[in-house]
């Protein structure tokens, strides 16, 4: 029968698919694993900062920084979107956009107008399709992300606060949860979001060098930048679970087409097979 | 026992150094600093430089950071690091090579963003090689 040499070869085919798709599936396990421990290695320097900012904003409450400020209100908004370079990764990158598209609906109707600053190239190609106001972007982080490729990105919506173009400034990025499920959020960044302050029964306060005002800008920008780094790393995290996720399903799928397929080229094989015996035993009969 | 101050030196990358220590000293804002044990609560900015941990044994461990805070408790001193790389780790060369390009666009001197730019670069590269000579002056001894 004709169909049977087809069927091989497509039987071929999707075994050398399924062999990628195992093999990313195997990648990605591995880099997650990493991206998880950047993940864990990024968390006490935001503490630590978290830990003084909020001492030295109890300790000088006369000097108010703008982002710590009270809330203005709100005109434009700033959008910081971390997502992944690559794809393939199921539907890690469509699912924030949708969440954001949500976000960006209800800001609207509420004559908030959006501007944005992509990370990742999955975020700067949706806002060329979906429009937007882009104001800065990075792309190409790879798998080990650094604090140096992100400081620009942030410094021009940092600026832009305080300039007043925009009046507040929101982390968009996914959350990891555990391997199986990441949820995309959205943060706010700027005006800080005031934490549990402690309260602080003996009064003592830094010697600073040189001054009190100096020393918050500097640990303000610093905290929000590895704010943003950790959104960065932790998407990663994402990105990876996301792709072994995907993967391994694709595996799967490749392997019950390529049952389904054995089962058809068989009884095609048998078809063939039977239908010459017939035609032998008919040309004996007629002689 | 000697006394003794917690050290952590964390950047946003990861945690460098964590433990005890009897004094430890860095390049601050204002000039360069040293930490003993029951220091008064201290905060400042730092300079591209090293950190200096020393331990109860008198032996110093040199961290080369590019800026960041100190902040000092009486019993926890903790550096905020931008990008702090072990001293030994450091490239003579890589520093050197980035001394040369700074001071060859120095001279180029095009806008002033390339040339505050550059000047940054160069202060840098001067701070590697200082932690590096001091370490190979330690070594020597």
């Amino acid at each position: 029968m004709a169909g049977a040499k087809e069927i091989r070869t497509k039987i071929a085919s999707i075994k050398s698919t399924q062999k990628i798709t195992k093999a990313m599936q195997m990648v990605a396990a591995s880099k997650m694993r990493k991206a998880q421990d950047r993940m864990a290695a990024s968390r006490p320097y935001a503490e630590k900062m978290l830990q003084v900012i909020s001492h030295l904003a109890n300790a000088t409450p006369e000097y108010r920084h703008s982002f710590m400020a009270i809330e203005r209100p709100r005109k434009r908004v700033g959008y910081i979107v971390v997502s992944s370079d690559r794809g393939l990764c199921g539907g890690l990158n469509s699912n924030l956009f949708r969440r954001l598209i949500a976000e960006i609906k209800e800001q609207r109707t509420a004559g908030i107008e959006p501007v944005f600053c992509t990370i990742g190239t999955k975020a700067l190609g949706f806002f060329k399709r979906f429009g937007g106001e882009v104001k800065a972007q990075a792309t190409h982080l790879g798998d080990k992300p650094h604090v140096e490729d992100l400081v620009g990105t942030v410094k021009v919506m940092l600026d832009a606060f305080e300039a007043g173009e925009i009046d507040a400034i929101y982390v968009v990025g996914n959350e990891f949860v555990n391997t199986m499920t990441q949820r995309p959020v959205i943060r706010q960044l700027v005006p800080l979001v005031p934490g549990e302050r402690e309260a602080m029964p003996d009064h003592w306060d830094y010697i600073y060098e040189p001054d009190a005002k100096s020393v918050l800008d500097a640990l303000l920008t610093r905290y929000i930048e590895s704010l943003v780094y950790q959104a960065v790393v932790e998407n990663s995290a994402c990105e990876q679970a996301a792709r072994m996720v995907a993967m391994k399903a694709a595996s799967d799928n490749a392997g019950n087409l390529i049952g389904e397929l054995q089962l058809v080229y068989n009884k095609a094989r048998q078809a063939a097979i039977t239908q010459e015996i017939s035609e032998i035993v008919s040309g004996a009969a007629a002689v | 026992m000697a006394m003794t101050v917690h050290v952590d030196i964390v950047s946003a990358e990861g945690a460098i150094h964590s433990g005890q220590a009897a004094m430890v000293y860095a390049t601050a804002e204002m000039g360069e600093v040293g930490i003993a044990p029951r220091h008064t609560a201290f905060i400042s900015r730092l300079r591209p430089g090293d950190v200096r941990v020393e331990n109860e044994q008198g032996e110093q461990e040199h961290f080369y950071v590019s800026g960041g805070m100190l902040e000092v408790q009486p019993h926890k001193v903790t550096v905020l690091a931008d990008t702090a790389i072990r001293a030994r780790d450091l490239d003579e060369a890589a520093a050197l090579e980035a001394k040369r390009r700074a001071e060859d666009t120095l001279s180029g001197q095009k806008a002033e963003f390339e040339y505050a730019k550059a000047q940054a670069e160069l202060a840098e590269a001067v701070a590697q090689l200082r932690a590096i000579e001091k370490l190979r002056r330690l070594k020597g001894r």
